[in-house]
């Protein structure tokens, strides 16, 4: 829905020729300082600032200067450009710009800590990421994470059910519920993981214990500490997927409820017949956005963790943070992290064409 | 068409008692790590190793966890090196985290507002196209951005400032922020903001006198998902950080000594790391919802 209501305003030619102006003197300002900066770096010119922040104020005083210029010459059209204007410079100079910088740092041998600088080496790093086995191993630990989310969706939809039954002290138990998820993953991790589930005093151990497990260490099997990752993962995102559950059956219809119950049918065959399926399309979003978050997994990694035992619960992102930090491996990093995000947009691509294809037959 | 053949009375006490039963059940697996926290703050190292977990009846709490941090009853007036790191550390989350959640709410809204009102032609950019270019930020994984920033961040002279961190959690949140307000916009009559453009209104008249108060709630809604994530994050701020900008999250993580870990003192750390959030939670819990919420249901 958009506003058909448009104003046509007089804009003065001296207007259009102040806002002109002043978006050309942004923009000379910015090039020069590039230049200038770019040359002095090559070492052609002495001329020049030690770091690179005089460029970025230009880009700020020229982001003004277009957005101000704009409404100048466009009057009405330019207010309503000025919504979007803000976010979307900051976007380009924040994503876009430091993408295409990763994509040239890449291609370099870059050690951060070496004193020379860059050297450029092609796809070497490329061909290293093919046969590093801890590379593709940490992708594969990535499947296992995320297969892991179709249990957390199933516990997150019972939790949901659950609140959405006809309970006393419904807003308490929402409020703890939704309590993991406020929690800093860093500070639980440390007092869960690192605490809670202690080979020697953790209660969680000695409950494991009791229960019969000999030697209850959570982190020492490469299965048991992944699962036990994937269970503290779990704990602190079940509640995003709940609440967003929650909001898609309480926006089922009541007569929905009403005619399953004059029907008879008991609240097993209910619920896969009706409730299920309406509650189709919020699975999937909810679904799609625990992916993403999922994708990003790495901090109860490398504080619990830190990969081990021998990268079996390493993700993709813990794997590059330790290549940095052990190695100040920029170039090899950086590739990895350029093949991750290429195999992740071609998957969620794929991923968001078969659910529109499989929706569409469904519905 | 019954199934079972028991007394509906009977059934629905059986039901009523599975509910409440898992209710509970869940109620406990989400506090008792929280519990654990708080608990093990002021308990000694024998009664942290033996496992005690009742206060007054298997161990005698002790100011201990806050003594170390500087923050007890006895020694929050004397000088403390570690409660003096331990602020800056708060302060420095604190900042960071509201300022990048400002940010991204105030561009957030503007540019959701603009995409959800107006008609835009960039090239051959359209609305669905530049939605599409916001929205898809969120799939970008942290850590292809993350070494890059960390060269240009040395280049810029921005590497360990909190200006540094707060515009890249802003730009973190942004996503989620339009998600959430171009949601809330869409449920604002149209008919309103054109009454006022008739009025007289600029179009940035009508969005700051009609639309800011009506969508308020959505924005406080979006300020404070965008803080829970900002203040909980630990990645970026470990990798660009050292000494003066500093978050929270890192300090907890940095904090195994030469002796071992000093249960108390992290048990204490903890804690104040996860209670402005976990206060946030217990009070506007309605507005997490709210936000969770937006987006979620069509």
């Amino acid at each position: 829905m958009t506003s058909t209501y448009v104003r046509t305003d007089h804009i003065p030619a001296k207007r259009k020729a102040l806002g002109q102006a002043m978006i050309l003197i942004a923009t000379i300002l910015l090039v020069a300082l590039f230049l200038t900066q770019v040359l002095h770096k090559a070492g052609s010119i002495s001329a020049g600032f030690e770091n690179w922040r005089p460029v970025l104020y230009a880009y700020l005083i020229w982001s003004i200067a277009l957005c101000w210029g704009i409404t100048l010459i466009k009057g009405e059209r330019g207010q309503r450009a000025l919504f979007v204007l803000p976010a979307f410079l900051f976007t380009i100079a924040m994503v876009i710009f430091p993408l295409i910088f990763s994509v040239y740092i890449s291609l370099h041998d870059w050690n951060l800590s070496a004193f020379d600088g860059p050297k450029f080496n092609g796809v070497d790093n490329f061909m290293a990421l093919l046969g590093d086995t801890y590379y593709w191993n940490s992708m594969l630990n990535m499947l296992f994470y995320l297969i892991a989310i179709l249990f957390e969706y199933a516990i997150a939809f019972g939790l949901a059910l659950l609140l959405n039954a006809q309970i006393v002290a419904r807003k308490f138990f929402r409020v703890v519920f939704l309590m993991p998820l406020m929690l800093s993953p860093v500070a639980v991790s440390w007092m869960i993981g690192k605490s809670l589930m202690e080979f020697r005093f953790g209660p969680a151990a000695a409950l494991a214990r009791q229960l019969g497990w000999e030697s209850p260490a959570f982190f020492s099997t490469p299965e048991i500490a992944r699962l036990s990752i994937m269970i503290l993962d779990a704990w602190t995102f079940i509640p995003f997927m709940m609440i967003m559950l929650l909001a898609g059956l309480q926006a089922l219809p009541l007569e929905v409820n009403e005619a399953a119950r004059i029907d008879g049918a008991n609240n097993w065959q209910h619920f896969w017949k009706i409730t299920f399926p309406l509650m189709l399309p919020v699975s999937i979003t909810a679904t799609v956005i625990r992916i993403i978050f999922k994708l990003k997994l790495a901090d109860i990694v490398i504080t619990v963790t830190s990969g081990g035992p021998g990268g079996a619960t390493d993700t993709v992102t813990s794997f590059i943070f330790r290549e940095y930090r052990d190695r100040s491996n920029v170039g090899y990093g950086t590739m990895m992290a350029v093949v991750y995000l290429i195999i992740i947009i071609i998957l969620m691509t794929l991923m968001l064409k078969l659910i529109d294809r499989w929706m569409q037959k469904v519905t | 068409m019954s199934q079972n053949n028991y007394s509906p009375g009977v059934n629905l006490v059986v039901y009523r008692i599975l509910i409440y039963g898992a209710l509970l059940f869940w109620a406990f697996l989400c506090l008792f790590p929280i519990y654990w926290t708080i608990t093990t703050s002021f308990k000694t190292a024998v009664s942290v190793t033996q496992g005690h977990l009742i206060p007054w009846i298997d161990f005698t709490p002790k100011w201990i966890g806050f003594r170390s941090l500087g923050m007890s009853p006895e020694t929050i007036f004397q000088i403390s090196t570690v409660r003096d790191e331990f602020l800056k550390r708060f302060v420095n989350s604190v900042i960071t985290s509201t300022s990048a959640s400002i940010l991204a709410v105030m561009l957030g809204s503007l540019a959701a507002y603009g995409l959800s009102r107006f008609q835009y032609k960039l090239g051959f950019f359209k609305n669905s196209d530049i939605s599409f270019f916001f929205l898809s930020q969120m799939i970008l994984p942290p850590v292809v951005l993350a070494l890059p920033f960390l060269v240009l961040y040395r280049e810029l002279a921005l590497l360990d400032t909190t200006i540094g961190l707060v515009m890249l959690y802003g730009l973190m949140v942004l996503p989620i922020v339009i998600w959430i307000m171009r949601d809330q916009f869409s449920t604002i009559p149209i008919e309103l903001e054109e009454a006022g453009l008739v009025d007289g209104l600029s179009v940035w008249g009508v969005f700051l006198r009609i639309v800011l108060p009506i969508s308020f709630p959505g924005m406080v809604a979006a300020f404070i998902l965008c803080l829970v994530l900002t203040w909980n994050e630990y990645f970026f701020a470990a990798l660009l950080t050292s000494a003066d900008a500093k978050t929270l999250p890192v300090m907890v993580a940095s904090q195994t000594g030469s002796q071992g870990i000093n249960w108390w003192s992290m048990a204490a750390l903890s804690t104040a790391a996860i209670a402005p959030l976990a206060i946030i939670g217990i009070f506007l819990e309605s507005y997490i919802v709210k936000g969770l919420s937006a987006g979620a249901v069509k």
